[in-house]
């Protein structure tokens, strides 16, 4: 009682942030989460299939760079999750939580397909994939500006409006599907192919060309964007501190509505390459969860467009190996499933030993 | 306790690196010695796209047959590559692609939606046989190298609904149920002639036990979700159906019959581990004679059917075993009974004295067996007294909506 410090009692260890770390140093630690996370998931595979760790690691790899087909499959599903993850960018910045990419894709790629089944080739090619891509962009946008311009007027929850966008947009895919399937099959299957009208052109005999080389573009210009321009100046304002940025006159309102139309933009943009230069179908497994893929690979890449190649590279490749995986060893995918499900762990656990220390305390004799 | 927690995780980690350790001189005798494939099905390599994986009855019903067909043929595992998880897109395309990139001369796609993108493989790969499951296009297609398949399932189900339709009648016989309460629930994925074919004869097949038999059906528009196709089963229990059957992939509503009590019968797979109490008989699509058959027919460099109906005779269309801690009393003889005048050609399943559309006698239909995109009916379906189901195709195009069925 006379003395309260004896009686407290003293952590072994105390957590600290860091100021900051050299750049060589976080990579080390990363590298090492990784490498942790791959022994971790090396007994799993020895205890649950008895496989060669090695072989699998492999066998890993080859679903990403085992031939060139799969390497421009890898290309193609990598611009795919990096076009979203680019346009949810600017939203998550501005801590504007934007669950509804998912969606956003969804209406543009049914926009395209509007106009990819009903107009079909009564209008030259070019000019019928100028207006799909025309309307998957507007359709994206609108998508978005509801949900913001709702939270911007009236403070509406943005991630429960956008949700909400999500289901209005599968049910209007189904029932567009239903309208234009009359079998009841719920099966577009392969949409104008014999005429390919509205599908996107190989370039250089590569199938995916286009849409690898669209989203190449627009990482560039993201990363101008968030980070040399005006606008993604007023977006990190008004992420850091909306109060900041009303006292250093930056009108809040406009910033998030102008920011949901760039997000709900390029979904409508991926939404398109999807339709017109991937599956040419519509169904509602259209964006295959890569909306919420997205916000993963943007937070890991902290927002940072050119750092996001890489972390939607890490997933895809981790998803195609997964493939691969079951494949070669006859094994349920859920087993590639848990083991990326662990070096995602590791990963994103590793920052916290990149932003804070841990320190031993010291015996509690300095009290406080 | 964090200094336990800290021991622990040390721990932890020493003993992963350990295990680790010890595993990796253990590598060598994992390559196993490599069996030389039996006579002339060296040069085979099997490729199969499957929608879902081994969790849905439908796919593991592709998958397990396969296998079977891989043992049998004497195969080694690397002349077998399956593909799980395949969606109905452009990964369909991508996949096949990538097994012809890796030497398969034969590749089986199991999911209607493949369709398409199946067909654009096999355009770009003539060298390469392409079989596709359920499909409507191939016997009019003229690809060469593409190939449907299906079985007359309708009948494998019509024998299912007649164990259904004992049971009931054991109901209605013991007076749990009076006949005008002998409703039965059927939980459908998407409202299309598959579905409604394989409805429909299982209603007939009930029917012809119990005629005062009625039905209610609904839809899931999902092929694997256990949660929908619970609730549908429990939303059709709570209506009052007294036994219930699905053309789902899931276990979803077996379980929630297993738990109310409801006797069920499954589709591909024999759910009485799941059912010990309710599950009463599955009808199966054995897809082995098939695969053998196109496989053969590669090995020797043969061409084969564009388009191919299994039958009980072929061993494609199964009753599995009845669970007879479940099922009515004689049961096995009637159904015994039943098949015997269907492969007699005595009993038509869609005889068309047995139902009635909007009250009277379909005498005529004209369903859709061209599927040229305009969902037109094409090809007069009826004749000889009874409706011709997968007969002008594989793939059902019964889509009729016969009287004492309500769509929910």
């Amino acid at each position: 009682m006379n003395n309260p410090s004896k009686n407290t009692h003293e952590p072994l260890f105390h957590i600290a942030k860091r100021n900051s770390m050299v750049w060589w140093k976080a990579w080390l630690i990363r590298g090492a989460a990784i490498l942790v996370s791959l022994i971790v998931c090396a007994v799993i595979i020895v205890s649950l299939t008895h496989q060669n760790p090695l072989e699998v690691y492999g066998a890993m790899v080859k679903g990403s760079f085992g031939s060139n087909r799969k390497f421009w499959a890898m290309l193609q599903s990598l611009s795919i999750l990096l076009c979203i993850s680019l346009a949810v960018t600017p939203a998550f910045k501005m801590k504007f939580w934007n669950l509804g990419a998912e969606g956003q894709v969804l209406f543009g790629g049914l926009c395209s397909m509007v106009l990819m089944f009903m107009v079909g080739d009564r209008i030259p090619n070019i000019l019928l994939i100028l207006s799909m891509l025309a309307a998957s962009i507007l359709g994206g946008i609108l998508w978005g500006l509801l949900p913001a311009v709702f939270k911007a007027k009236w403070g509406t929850n943005e991630s429960l409006f956008t949700l909400m966008m999500n289901y209005m947009a599968i049910q209007l895919v189904s029932f567009a599907i239903m309208v234009w399937v009359p079998s009841g099959s719920s099966v577009m299957g392969l949409v104008n192919s014999g005429t390919r009208a509205g599908w996107l052109p190989d370039l250089f005999g590569k199938k995916y060309l286009i849409n690898i080389l669209i989203v190449a573009v627009l990482t560039v210009v993201m990363f101008v964007y968030l980070k040399y321009s005006k606008h993604g100046y007023e977006i990190s304002v008004v992420g850091e501190s909306e109060n900041t940025a009303r006292y250093i006159g930056i009108d809040v309102k406009k910033v998030i509505i102008r920011t949901m139309v760039l997000s709900g933009a390029i979904c409508g943009l991926a939404g398109f390459l999807l339709v017109s230069g991937t599956n040419h179908t519509i169904s509602k497994e259209l964006a295959g969860g890569n909306g919420f893929t997205a916000i993963m690979v943007s937070w890991l890449a902290k927002f940072n467009p050119i750092m996001m190649v890489l972390t939607s590279l890490l997933v895809v490749f981790l998803q195609r190996g997964a493939g691969e995986i079951a494949t070669k060893f006859n094994l349920n995918t859920s087993l590639a499933d848990i083991l990326t499900g662990i070096i995602i762990f590791f990963i994103i656990g590793c920052e916290f030993f990149i932003n804070y220390k841990i320190m031993r305390t010291k015996s509690g004799k300095e009290g406080k | 306790m964090k200094k336990i927690l800290a021991i622990l995780m040390a721990l932890a980690l020493v003993l992963g690196l350990a295990a680790c350790g010890g595993k990796t001189p253990a590598t060598p005798d994992d390559n196993g010695g490599e069996t030389a494939a039996a006579g002339n099905y060296s040069d085979i390599k099997i490729g199969l796209i499957c929608l879902h994986d081994e969790n849905s009855t439908y796919d593991n019903n592709f998958i397990l047959a396969l296998k079977e067909v891989r043992t049998e043929l004497g195969l080694t595992d690397d002349q077998v590559l399956i593909k799980t998880n395949i969606g109905e897109d452009d990964s369909c395309l991508t996949t096949a692609e990538e097994l012809v990139d890796e030497g398969c001369n034969i590749i089986f796609a199991d999911s209607f939606g493949h369709e398409t993108y199946m067909m654009q493989a096999a355009q770009e790969n003539p060298d390469v046989q392409f079989c596709h499951a359920t499909g409507t296009h191939a016997h009019n297609a003229n690809i060469p190298n593409f190939h449907n398949a299906f079985a007359s399932i309708y009948e494998g189900r019509f024998l299912a609904g007649v164990v259904a339709g004992m049971k009931v009648k054991e109901m209605i016989d013991n007076g749990d149920i009076t006949a005008d309460k002998a409703k039965i629930g059927y939980v459908g994925a998407f409202p299309y002639a598959e579905v409604k074919s394989g409805y429909t004869s299982f209603f007939l097949g009930v029917r012809y036990i119990v005629p005062e038999a009625t039905m209610e059906v609904t839809f899931t528009n999902s092929w694997f979700d256990i949660a929908l196709e619970r609730e549908a089963a429990l939303k059709l229990i709570n209506n009052g159906c007294v036994l219930i059957s699905q053309h789902a992939d899931s276990e979803g509503a077996p379980k929630a019959c297993e738990e109310k009590g409801i006797p069920n019968v499954a589709y591909n797979i024999n759910t009485a581990s799941i059912g010990p109490n309710t599950a009463l008989v599955s009808s199966r699509i054995n897809w082995a004679p098939y695969y053998k058959l196109a496989i053969n027919a590669v090995a020797k460099g043969e061409n084969f059917d564009a388009d191919w109906t299994g039958t009980i005779a072929t061993g494609s269309v199964e009753l599995l075993e009845i669970n007879e801690s479940v099922a009515a009393e004689g049961t096995a003889a009637k159904v015994e009974e039943v098949k015997k005048a269907i492969e007699a050609g005595e009993l038509q399943v869609y005889d068309i004295t047995t139902f009635t559309v909007d009250g009277k006698t379909l005498d005529s239909y004209q369903a859709d067996v061209i599927d040229d995109g305009t969902f037109q009916g094409d090809t007069e379906a009826v004749s000889d007294g009874y409706f011709h189901e997968s007969e002008y195709r594989s793939a059902p195009y019964f889509d009729v909506q016969i009287d004492g069925i309500t769509i929910l």
